[in-house]
């Protein structure tokens, strides 16, 4: 049930598209051109397809399109997409089969399955045949986006980091020990997973959804935004006594944690 | 109507006249096999006792013989034939010429065979031209006599023929009977049968209000007929669910769908323009957003009670998962001013659909946190996991205002908001969906009194333990090393 699980395997197997230090501040300025993906949305439904090439596009992403499975695999099978966006319905062939294929042949781009099924046990099929993470239709498209960023821009398998630095934060995964310019800041356990994961994704917006889906491995609705307070008490430990904020909330869609202008 | 010789035609033609047939045949193997011994014990017996009057009736004229000699023998041979009764003799001189005796020559069957036999004879008095069955043993006297001693037998060949008749008569009547038997058996089975292929056809043509009728005893057809109707009862209430699921999505979708427009269109109509378009916009998608969760909601609950969600049971500590959702809730909880008590029984290791028990919890702190504001500020939201006689128990309980034990029933139905909730936000489906979490692992949902407030507990199925999961003491919460 754990797709975090599952993405840390899928992780290993990825080429080291970027460098480990990709990730710290001072790259901010040239972080949009050097994190433009090339992603494949393989959608039956023009529609959706035209709406998500024109907004990723938007976002500085580039994506190609593909009507059906069979199609999608023959562009996907040359590998030069950063992520593949996956309907689990398609003509043809269907979604998770153009996965396995894929998969088969040693193919390892990072893939987000789309789909009207969405309940418990459709999400488990998806990520065994192959997926990285799963999105169910309807969705919102600051999710879709936030998610597809965090697919492309995975670095290399996580243990090999052991520091993560946002401006003079800094989480040492070693000694589990987190100061901020040099002074230490207490954490309890879950705030402390909260900021890894926050900082593991440094520059990028995170979703309350992915919160909730990799910090407490929880696939389900919380009814209400109980991720918020968790973020703003840990807000409170990170930036309270200091000049220049790090931990942003941004509106309609998640947070992001960054040392740059807000 | 059938015609009563199709019927019989379809009677013996079912599997259960072939068994009983088939039964009805062994059982006459048996009886021949049983019939056949006892006769032919019979038989041997009365063979053997004339035999033993023969050999002494030759011992006898033996002594006659060695007394008299051959004239006294003769003497005495001749008596005894004289005499009415089943004795036979025959006595010649060694050049076979005849000299006393009630048989007028040696039996062709016995001319060869010195230990004597059975022969059949034409009796002097009879003359009905019918032979008669006679058993007859020589007698050795010396070189110059021939002595043959025999018995009539007819009467024990008469009696062994009227018991064979006897028999054969039984046999007959005893196979006729079992046949027809059978066909009555098979008859009333297939009256059964057919009542139940007319109910499952009148069924498959749409009318599942049609049950099986039952003769009220104790047999496997009743028990069959049971389960049956059993199974259609579920059948029904699944359907009727179906139903409801779209009479309620019919009902409760279009309320806020028709908001949702009306939002569209009053930002439409704003004078403002742009800000106000975007205003509207924004509602507009923070209601499809709500829209969404009632659907996904409603969705789950039909699929939770459509049957079991395939292989994603996991076996997990119910007591810590339990204390790790409230955890989550702990600072939503505490800013809306109310304390979360977790009192979880760590070692109650159950094999469960993970995230359903966790959609379960969440639900019912949220619903707890929601209509705790209505009771007394600052008050204790109790969330407990325990055991409860050897079950799985899930409990949160508020001091809210509670729920009148009248309306506990229908509050765990979809879309049942009561009246002193239609106020909260929420889609009115998250103790449905706490009941229909709780069937699935084959338990069920209690609304009790907290006194005040309401407390509402989830019982698992005991199969959902997992065995000997009693261990779990002394377990020390693991704190950050735990990742």
């Amino acid at each position: 049930m754990t797709s975090s699980g599952s993405s840390v395997n899928q992780t290993a197997g990825l080429p080291r598209r970027f460098a480990a230090g990709q990730l710290k501040p001072d790259s901010a300025e040239t972080q949009d051109q050097k994190n433009a993906m090339r992603v494949l949305v393989i959608e039956d439904d023009k529609e959706t397809a035209l709406f998500l090439q024109k907004s990723l596009k938007e976002n500085g992403h580039t994506a190609d399109l593909a009507g059906d499975g069979e199609a999608g695999f023959a562009l996907a099978s040359d590998g030069a997409y950063d992520v593949l966006i996956v309907d689990r319905m398609l003509p043809r062939l269907d979604g998770l089969s153009v996965i396995k294929s894929l998969r088969a042949e040693g193919n390892r781009t990072p893939v987000l399955i789309l789909s009207a099924l969405g309940e418990v046990d459709d999400r488990v099929k998806g990520l065994r045949a192959g997926g990285d993470d799963y999105l169910t239709k309807p969705y919102a498209y600051s999710e879709l986006l936030a998610r597809v960023e965090a697919l492309g821009r995975r670095t290399a398998p996580e243990e090999q980091q052991t520091r993560y630095t946002v401006g003079d934060l800094v989480l040492d995964r070693l000694s589990h020990r987190v100061t901020r310019s040099g002074e230490h800041i207490l954490l309890q356990p879950r705030e402390y997973r909260l900021l890894e994961y926050l900082m593991q994704h440094a520059g990028q917006v995170v979703t309350r959804t992915m919160l909730l889906e990799h910090v407490w491995d929880y696939h389900f609705d919380p009814q209400t935004n109980v991720i918020d307070v968790h973020v703003s008490r840990l807000r409170a430990k990170i930036d309270k006594n200091f000049d220049k904020p790090l931990l942003h909330t941004v509106r309609g869609a998640g947070y992001t944690i960054r040392d740059g202008p807000t | 109507m059938t015609a009563p010789l199709e019927r019989v035609a379809k009677a013996a033609s079912t599997t259960v006249f072939g068994l009983s047939a088939a039964a009805v045949a062994f059982f006459l193997f048996a009886a021949a096999i049983v019939v056949g011994f006892l006769f032919w014990q019979t038989n041997n017996l009365l063979t053997h006792q004339v035999l033993g009057v023969l050999n002494a009736e030759a011992r006898i004229l033996a002594s006659e013989m060695s007394v008299g000699g051959r004239a006294k023998l003769a003497e005495t041979v001749g008596a005894m034939s004289r005499l009415q009764g089943a004795g036979l003799y025959y006595l010649a001189d060694d050049h076979g010429v005849k000299i006393a005796g009630n048989l007028n020559r040696v039996p062709p069957e016995l001319t060869d065979d010195p230990h004597g036999g059975v022969f059949s004879y034409q009796p002097a008095g009879d003359n009905s031209g019918a032979a008669h069955l006679a058993v007859a043993i020589p007698v050795d006297l010396g070189a110059d006599v021939r002595l043959i001693v025999g018995r009539d037998i007819e009467d024990q060949r008469t009696f062994a023929d009227s018991i064979r008749l006897a028999f054969l008569l039984g046999f007959g009547i005893l196979s006729i009977a079992g046949l027809l038997g059978g066909l009555a058996v098979s008859r009333l089975i297939l009256n059964r049968m057919d009542a139940i292929t007319a109910t499952s056809r009148s069924i498959m043509q749409g009318d599942l209000s049609q049950r099986i009728p039952t003769s009220g005893g104790n047999g496997e057809l009743d028990a069959l007929a049971q389960n049956l109707n059993e199974m259609l009862d579920r059948i029904e209430g699944l359907m009727s669910g179906l139903r409801e699921v779209s009479d309620n999505i019919a009902h409760d979708l279009k309320t806020p769908l028709n908001r949702l427009r009306n939002a569209a269109e009053a930002a439409l109509r704003d004078p403002r323009g742009g800000d106000a378009y975007r205003e509207g916009l924004e509602r507009t998608i923070e209601k499809s957003d709500e829209l969404i969760k009632t659907f996904n909601a409603l969705l789950l609950i039909a699929r939770l009670e459509a049957g079991p969600l395939e292989d994603s049971v996991e076996a997990f500590d119910l007591g810590r998962f339990v204390e790790d959702v409230a955890e989550l809730y702990t600072p939503a909880a505490e800013e809306a001013g109310f304390a979360l008590a977790i009192e979880a029984e760590h070692g109650v290791l159950i094999r469960a659909n993970r995230q359903l028990i966790g959609q379960a919890v969440a639900n019912l702190i949220d619903n707890a946190i929601k209509y705790s504001r209505g009771g007394e500020p600052g008050s204790a939201i109790t969330v407990r996991a325990y055991r409860e006689g050897g079950q799985p128990a899930i409990s949160v309980g508020d001091h809210g205002p509670g729920i009148a034990e009248g309306d506990r029933e229908r509050a765990l139905k979809r879309f049942i908001r009561l009246e002193a909730s239609r106020t909260q936000p929420g889609t009115g489906l998250g103790l449905s969906l706490v009941a229909a979490v709780a069937r699935l692992h084959h338990g069920e949902v209690r609304l009790e009194d907290n006194q005040p407030g309401l407390k509402v507990v989830v019982l698992l199925s005991r199969t959902c333990l997992i065995a000997g999961s009693d261990a779990g003491e002394g377990d020390v919460r693991a704190g950050i090393a735990a990742q």
